[in-house]
């Protein structure tokens, strides 16, 4: 035939093009290298890096590093230490709050650290008139969130390492709040500098500097040498967004990243037997729960509530959908949380108990009733699809014939807030490790208004109170048995099934160390070494 | 020729004004605002009324449109809800990285499909011809995030020849003034950027471009099939002239209208962003960004992103109109 022409010689082009590509490769280039490089691997880009704006994890991983506060929590649990204040004393009412403050700090860059700093830093979120409460996109949520506005009357700086806050009521979680990322102290001439941008130009004290963000791809963050403690040992820190959990395990494999959180329960095995990987675990504050609505019929009922908690398999849950790596949960709080009621036993697997508690409140037959489902995974709960079937199965067998409601994370939360399921899953994770950070936000009669938190719209007059006195007191003793007595009011009534307290998992490559997961989430490279 | 591109670019804005007014009522229509997502499990009443205040949700819905209009007419679309960014500059932050996979892709598909195209026209009913269809049927038939899998497979697992996400790796550092970093690392000179960057363009181009690479080889080999079979191509040959001149100077510049066609509504397609190439080799583009846009309810983005889609659908699909003019003299636009 004719024609031995072009056409005959692209596809040997094409794999000339191929393989001139691979030759390219191999060792990664040499310029613009620098030694001590820590990639980690994580599933979503940050949102934004002012402390006080962000309201998702994946942003705080990066301000950990970036930000420090007046006070810290200490390795491995939520005591508070000091940070950026050396030291602090509280009159005898407990409404006046004096912090003495570290000098000599300065930002990264080139502000000092000091009072003024501090004021800014908490003042542009609770004064309404100062020029920076209004940001252009968003608001302070945590700070109304965690109630400052009420807790807070006042705020001052008295002298450059001085700063004084009164309360408006005594407030046992006050101090733990001010270690959350919403209270971090930002540089005051970079946010006047940058404005509504200073969520990508971020300025702390902390012992990483910015670097360069590239959107949804990475954010490279590089030592303050400067810093005022011992500096960080890592050059740079990358936060890499590789968003498939496989891709993400392969490439901590590989080597490209060095390490990953929220392992994906599928890939635990591998990593345990992977010699040339570490899985870390730390007992997850948190908990993954399911709400009976108590405003719809039958939930009214408490006989079927408990029936409910006996009929669903937790420990069946923990071994098939979390690798074992999650405890199922007997109260509302996780067990690593102080105050906890271990002499709850909680309501054994037991469907024939279950059955009887239908029959006698008249339900003989069961009844028909919805198991709204998100389809986002969540940290507390990473396949929530396959947990709802699991559940379903579990009622079927008590006859109890749930249907599965799934939507998408937006209408879910529009429809479950408002009160349209009659069970849901739902879960929460801590913030400050404050009892009552759990008890009030998720299960008060406060919290049942719509949009409500408290999604089984549970309203009890004596928690109420006890959550109250909980929060007035400032006595760790008292406060202990307050929230012994709310969780056992709690069991009682049974508003939820409290299923699973996942634990917090990361891996890293052999070779990284000096990395501690902490109970609140934060994830600091502070310590970090890398040996190669 | 000059008053029908005037007139289709005119045809732009009815389309887009269109397209606006439907995206936002959609949105608005859908339950769940950006307000709640961004606050998830946290969203109290209080705090939720606040946020809702701060984006101007609380609004009746004529106001919200007609203030989000009146930002559009003056060329600002606004901020995202969800990332605080001025959705421009989001735009800006993204669509290279869209750009360079997409051509990355097409330049795939077009050398890849016109070649397999050909030779199997060429070679009708032979070994070739089987195969090369064969391999175009496959890639049609293939689900996007299979073959992905499969390639990471050969090539990163079982040979580990190549990288498999992001766009550089975290070593090498690179100023990126046009964003397209195989132009970037060319104009700084870096040679070992170049390699990684094309190392990391490698498989998402691959995945991407399969698809349109089958299309466009059937097209060009049912195209240049019928071509062949013309008159003129048998006085051609009879002539005496070479099969190579008769190919490539009478057979293929006809035969290649169809097969235009195709390419530029792959170009615009693809140009619209990728989702599952996207997020499985992570990498940053403006399918990935648009797809979240659209699950936080922030509606802003959504608009930002479906306008800029639908322009550039547009824009390439005209470009097309005016090749094939030139291509083939009798398409002669009316004035």
């Amino acid at each position: 035939m004719y024609c031995r022409g072009p056409a005959a010689a692209l596809p040997a082009l094409l794999v000339l093009l191929t393989l001139g590509l691979l030759a390219c490769g191999g060792g990664d280039g040499s310029a613009g290298q620098v030694d001590a490089v820590l990639v980690f691997g994580r599933g979503s880009d940050s949102v934004g890096l002012d402390p006080a704006l962000e309201t998702d994890g994946e942003s705080m991983k990066v301000c950990d590093n970036l930000y420090e506060n007046l006070v810290t929590y200490a390795s491995g649990t939520t005591e508070v230490v000091p940070q950026l204040a050396q030291s602090w004393d509280v009159s005898d009412d407990g409404l006046r709050w004096t912090f003495h403050l570290r000098t000599g700090v300065r930002f990264h860059d080139g502000t000092p650290f000091n009072a003024d700093a501090v004021l800014f830093s908490l003042d542009r979120q609770f004064d309404q008139d100062h020029p920076f409460h209004k940001p252009s996109a968003g608001t302070y949520s945590y700070w109304k969130d965690m109630s400052m506005d009420a807790v807070v009357a006042d705020m001052r700086a008295d002298d450059d390492s001085t700063f004084v806050i009164e309360l408006a009521e005594a407030n046992a979680p006050f101090l733990s709040n001010l270690g959350m990322n919403f209270c971090a102290i930002v540089s005051p001439s970079a946010v006047r500098r940058h404005g509504a941008d200073y969520f990508k130009n971020p300025v702390g004290t902390g012992p990483f500097r910015f670097v360069e963000w590239r959107k949804d791809e990475r954010i490279v963050l590089g030592r303050n040498d400067d810093y005022w403690g011992e500096p960080a040992s890592l050059d740079r820190l990358v936060f890499k967004y590789v968003q498939d959990p496989s891709v993400r395990f392969l490439e901590l494999r590989s080597g490209a990243v060095h390490g990953i959180d929220n392992v994906s329960p599928e890939f635990i095995d591998a990593i345990r037997q992977d010699p040339g990987l570490d899985l870390l675990t730390q007992p997850g504050m948190n908990v993954g729960y399911l709400a009976m609505n108590m405003e719809r019929a039958p939930f009214g009922d408490v006989r079927v509530r408990r029936a409910v908690n006996h009929a669903v398999n937790k420990q069946a849950l923990v071994e098939n959908f979390y690798a074992g790596l999650a405890v199922a949960a007997v109260n509302p709080i996780p067990p690593m949380m102080w105050s906890y009621h271990e002499d709850i036993s909680g309501y054994a697997h037991d469907p024939a108990r279950a059955r009887a508690l239908l029959s006698e409140s008249g339900l003989a037959d069961g009844f028909d009733t919805e198991l709204w489902v998100m389809t986002a995974p969540r940290p507390y709960m990473p396949q929530p699809g396959k947990i709802a079937q699991a559940i379903q199965a579990d009622l079927a067998k008590v006859n109890i014939r749930a249907r599965i409601v799934t939507v998408d994370w937006a209408t879910y939360l529009d429809k479950t807030f408002d009160g349209q399921h009659g069970m849901c899953l739902l879960g929460w994770t801590g913030d400050n490790g404050d009892p009552d950070n759990f008890l009030y936000v998720l299960l008060d009669k406060t919290a049942a208004v719509k949009p409500a938190q408290n999604v089984a719209f549970y309203k009890s007059e004596e928690f109420h109170d006890v959550l109250l006195a909980g929060r007035r007191s400032t006595d760790v003793a008292e406060r202990t048995r307050l929230y012994r007595r709310a969780q056992e009011i709690v069991h009682a009534d049974a508003p939820w099934v409290p299923l699973v307290h996942a634990t917090q998992t990361a891996a890293f490559r052999r070779g990284v160390e000096g990395f501690e997961l902490h109970p609140t989430g934060s994830k600091w490279f502070r310590s970090v070494t890398l040996r190669r | 020729m000059k008053g029908f591109i005037l007139r289709r670019l005119a045809l732009l804005i009815p389309t887009l004004g269109g397209i606006t007014v439907a995206v936002f009522l959609m949105i608005y229509l859908v339950p769940g605002d950006p307000a709640q997502v961004m606050l998830g499990e946290r969203a109290n009443a209080e705090t939720l009324a606040a946020l809702r205040q701060d984006m101007g949700l609380d609004q009746p819905f004529h106001i919200q449109l007609g203030r989000f209009l009146g930002d559009l007419l003056t060329g600002d679309l606004g901020r995202s809800f969800r990332t605080h960014e001025k959705i421009t500059v989001e735009i800006i932050n993204r669509f290279p990285a869209t750009v360079e996979l997409t051509m990355a892709a097409m330049l795939f598909a077009i050398v890849g499909g016109v070649a397999l195209g050909m030779v199997s026209a060429v070679r009708r009913g032979g070994m070739i011809d089987y195969l090369s269809m064969a391999v175009a049927t496959a890639g049609i038939s293939m689900p996007v995030f299979w073959l992905a899998l499969v390639l990471i497979l050969l090539f990163a697992v079982a040979l580990p020849l190549l990288p498999i996400s992001g766009r550089l790796s975290a070593s090498i550092y690179l100023e990126a003034p046009t964003g397209l970093y195989v132009v970037d690392s060319l104009l700084a000179g870096n040679l070992a950027a170049l390699g990684d960057v094309l190392r990391h363009l490698a498989l998402p181009a691959i995945t991407l471009g399969t698809i349109p690479l089958a299309v466009i080889a059937r097209m060009t080999r049912s195209s240049l099939l019928e071509v062949l079979g013309e008159d003129y191509i048998r006085t051609a040959r009879a002539k005496g002239l070479s099969p190579l001149i008769v190919l490539v100077r009478h057979a293929v510049r006809n035969a290649f209208i169809p097969t235009l066609t195709v390419i530029a509504l792959e170009f615009g397609y693809l140009l619209g962003g990728a989702i599952i190439t996207e997020t499985i080799f992570a990498w940053p583009g403006i399918g990935r960004w648009l797809f979240l846009a659209v699950m936080a309810r922030d509606f802003r983005a959504v608009q930002g992103g479906v306008l800029l889609i639908a322009t550039l659908f547009i824009v390439v699909n005209l470009a097309a109109d005016v090749l094939y003019a030139w291509l083939d003299p009798r398409i002669r636009y009316s004035k």
